[in-house]
């Protein structure tokens, strides 16, 4: 029985790591949301477009960090998202002027722009790999740490160390500077009521004299940022590789869907709820049932529910219960 | 140019890109495309019944192709008796525990009275019921996986004859399509796309990880052949007479020899489902599946059953797709679990649809080989291309040596370019539906 080493241990084995993935989870599944409630589609390709934008933050980071531009105690990674930002917001306009423009002013299906935003993967794809390489590439400047395990232990003379990575606490600090924001803009600003109000009623926008291309334009902008700062802080916080980004699409497909697509709120909701039922199913609580538990009670096995190749499948039974009794998602999203 | 003419055209294109690729690389080189294109070329007719007859939007193509990968080494491989009886029925026993729980929880789901204590029952169940199925399975996947871990490690199959893992194969993605067809369809379309994106996943997952199904990413390698090996060929006086006579080495002839006999079963296989699947287009089945397509609303008013129908047609295209990964696995005669990719297996198969047509069998006949050329030959035509680029740089210069390496990535490129532009400037695709 020693309940504070137990609380310890699933702060530093469970919380901290589910609220980090949770932002960025929440970041990836705004912009999958936002996409689908403007533009009313599911985008295939936000995975690679995560992973496009990491990529042009992460050369970025290597120029500043040969020309020894540092941002001090914060990773060079962040000096160079705006910039990561304004090349993946590039590419984002000039596919949706490239591609997608031509199947909207066609008025087609939303079913024949998901199979378009599957061309648009592939690209992306390919050229995310043709850069950088289908490898892992770090570009956090090395492990830091806002509390090191020792620090922590001498300070409170516990068992049981409690370690929280700078990129752990720059992930939470910036996902809700973003978050904050966006919602500032689309519910105080005048574009970001348009916005909402395309989103709501199409014809009516239009009758309202809203311009659609700009709509969309700033859209893909948003869009564009939010898949940047997603991907860096996802990167950061693990190692960047193009096909891990691509898998990530599920997780963040089903935050969406479980938070309700095209809910903003519920997309924060469902990030969390993905994040943190993954993380708490695939982690052996041998540990935490150790110190919470009498010794007579306490595991012989790990106490582990599901190995970690399975977190997938815990994202996927989630967003299949929801389905299943609650298909609009947990705030009423569109159902179309 | 009549449709006759010009479809003519295009399998005489095809059939000359084939040769071409015989005469300048080599007939082995070439044959292994055809073989390839055939087994493509039946995957990208199961999902053309699904996508080009209903509308069905599958991206797990993947999975149920996998499915039919270990349907064959279920079937073909010899079952390891010490493996059975180590922990084989207490694994299958546990088995039974869990399907008997989830179908436990259904059953109470419809038999107790909505509220509070349908929830708390129906959790309860499967809470317990989860708690059971690992007790009884760790212990037997431990026995399992401890019988010979460097050869079995696993229960192995049946033994029986791996053709017989075709038909099996298309049942066992066929039963894995009823399940999910039966939760995410009469839903949205893109739901049913990301409950398929996540169960290939999942399939995969498993596959790699549960060592006592099929070795995981131990892989199995040695599965029994429909064809005869080629060293017995080499070592048999008559073959060797024979093709001696027709001027070629012994080697070549009977690795030459043996993917014929592949490529004839498969070409059986493609010919007798095309058949079928032009049979059932052209059925009364077939126009009511495409008016359902085209206007659901118009076909349930009209007294059909929309849902039920989509979960048949599901099933149907998930089956063929089933059909084609035991195929797939048979050729290679052994199942590797960490070589199945989504955008190879998934996407791909959806490129090769579009392109050649969707809702016209022929077209995605035609798709999956003209596609499946392109993906063998982009990497060399990519490296001859980068190797022209860079010809004027010095040698040791970064760019160029960034550029050769990657020649290789030029696939996935290439494939979205041609599915975009098909899309933007030819959307019927190469043979249109009629």
């Amino acid at each position: 029985m020693d309940l504070l080493n137990a609380v310890v241990a699933l702060s530093n084995f469970v919380l901290i790591p589910a609220i980090a993935y949770g932002s960025q989870l929440a970041l990836g599944a705004l912009g999958v949301t936002l996409i689908y409630g403007i533009l009313r589609f599911s985008n295939f390709a936000h995975g690679d477009t995560m992973a496009f934008g990491t990529m042009a933050t992460i050369l970025i980071t290597w120029g500043f960090q040969t020309a020894g531009i540092s941002a001090g105690p914060l990773p060079t990674a962040l000096l160079a998202l705006p910039f990561g930002i304004a090349i993946c917001a590039g590419l984002m306009l000039f596919t949706d002027r490239a591609v997608y423009k031509f199947y909207r002013a066609q008025k087609a299906k939303p079913v024949i722009f998901v199979i378009v935003s599957l061309g648009v993967m592939f690209i992306m794809n390919g050229l995310v790999r043709f850069i950088i390489g289908p490898n892992d590439q770090r570009f956090a400047d090395g492990e830091r740490f806002i509390v090191s395990v020792r620090t922590f232990k001498a300070m409170t003379g516990l068992d049981e160390g409690l370690a929280i990575k700078t990129t752990q606490g720059i992930t939470v600090v910036t996902a809700i500077i973003v978050v904050a924001a966006l919602f500032y803009f689309l519910n105080r600003t005048r574009t970001g009521k348009s916005m909402r109000a395309y989103s709501d009623n199409e014809d009516l926008a239009l009758l309202s004299g809203i311009n659609p291309e700009r709509v969309v334009m700033v859209t893909w902008l948003i869009v564009a940022a939010l898949a940047t700062i997603a991907g860096v802080l996802y990167g950061l916080d693990k190692s960047f590789k193009p096909f891990v980004y691509f898998q990530l699409l599920l997780p963040i497909f089903a935050a969406a869907i479980v938070g309700g697509l095209g809910s903003p709120i519920g997309a924060i909701a469902g990030g969390f709820t993905i994040a943190f039922s993954e993380v708490m199913i695939t982690y052996a609580w041998k540990k935490v049932a150790n110190y919470a538990l009498p010794d007579s009670l306490a595991p012989d096995g790990l106490a582990q529910l599901l190995s970690t190749d399975y977190k997938f499948a815990v994202s996927f039974v989630i967003l299949l219960i929801v389905l299943l009794f609650r298909p609009t998602g947990l705030f009423a999203g569109k159902s179309v | 140019m009549s449709d006759t003419t010009r479809n003519i055209a295009y399998f005489g294109m095809v059939a000359f890109l084939i040769i071409a690729t015989g005469f300048i690389q080599s007939w082995n080189a070439a044959l292994f495309v055809l073989n390839f294109g055939l087994i493509s070329a039946i995957m990208a007719l199961g999902v053309n019944l699904q996508w080009g007859f209903a509308g069905l939007f599958n991206v797990g193509i993947m999975g149920f192709v996998a499915l039919g990968g270990l349907a064959t080494v279920l079937i073909s491989m010899d079952p390891v008796g010490e493996a059975w009886a180590a922990g084989g029925v207490r694994v299958i026993l546990s088995l039974i525990l869990g399907a008997a729980t989830i179908v436990g929880a259904i059953l109470a789901y419809g038999a107790l009275p909505k509220g509070q204590v349908r929830n708390i029952g129906m959790i309860a169940i499967l809470v317990i019921g989860f708690f059971v199925y690992r007790a009884v399975f760790d212990g037997g996947v431990a026995a399992v996986e401890a019988v010979n871990p460097a050869n079995a490690g696993y229960l192995g199959g049946l033994g029986l004859p791996v053709l017989l893992a075709w038909p099996v194969g298309g049942l066992l993605a066929a039963g894995a399509a009823w399940i999910i067809g039966k939760t995410a369809l009469g839903l949205r379309s893109d739901y049913l796309a990301i409950a398929t994106l996540g169960i290939a996943e999942i399939i995969i997952a498993v596959l790699k990880n549960e060592d006592w199904l099929a070795r995981g990413v131990k892989n199995v390698v040695g599965l029994p052949r429909p064809a005869p090996y080629e060293i017995d060929l080499q070592n048999d006086p008559a073959f060797v007479e024979r093709v001696a006579g027709l001027g070629l080495d012994p080697v070549t002839a009977s690795t030459l020899w043996v993917k014929l006999i592949y490529a004839g079963l498969f070409a059986a296989v493609l010919i007798g489902l095309f058949l079928l699947a032009q049979r059932a287009l052209h059925s009364p089945w077939g126009r009511m599946m495409r008016a359902i397509r085209d206007n659901e609303v118009a076909a349930e008013a009209m007294g059909k059953d929309v849902t039920a129908r989509h979960l048949q047609v599901f099933v149907l295209g998930s089956a063929i797709c089933g059909i084609a990964g035991a195929m797939m696995t048979t050729l290679d005669g052994q199942l590797t679990p960490g070589t199945y990719q989504p955008l190879r297996f998934t996407f791909l198969v959806w490129v090769m649809v579009i392109v050649g047509g969707s809702g016209s069998n022929l077209g995605s006949v035609l798709g999956g080989f003209l596609i499946w050329w392109l993906w063998v030959m982009v990497e060399p035509m990519g490296l001859g291309l980068m190797n022209l680029i860079t010809a004027g740089m010095s040698e040791g210069y970064w760019l160029r040596d960034h550029l050769l390496d990657s020649a290789a990535h030029m696939r996935l490129l290439t494939m979205g370019l041609v599915l975009l532009l098909v899309l933007r400037f030819s959307p019927r695709g190469l043979i249109p539906e009629k």
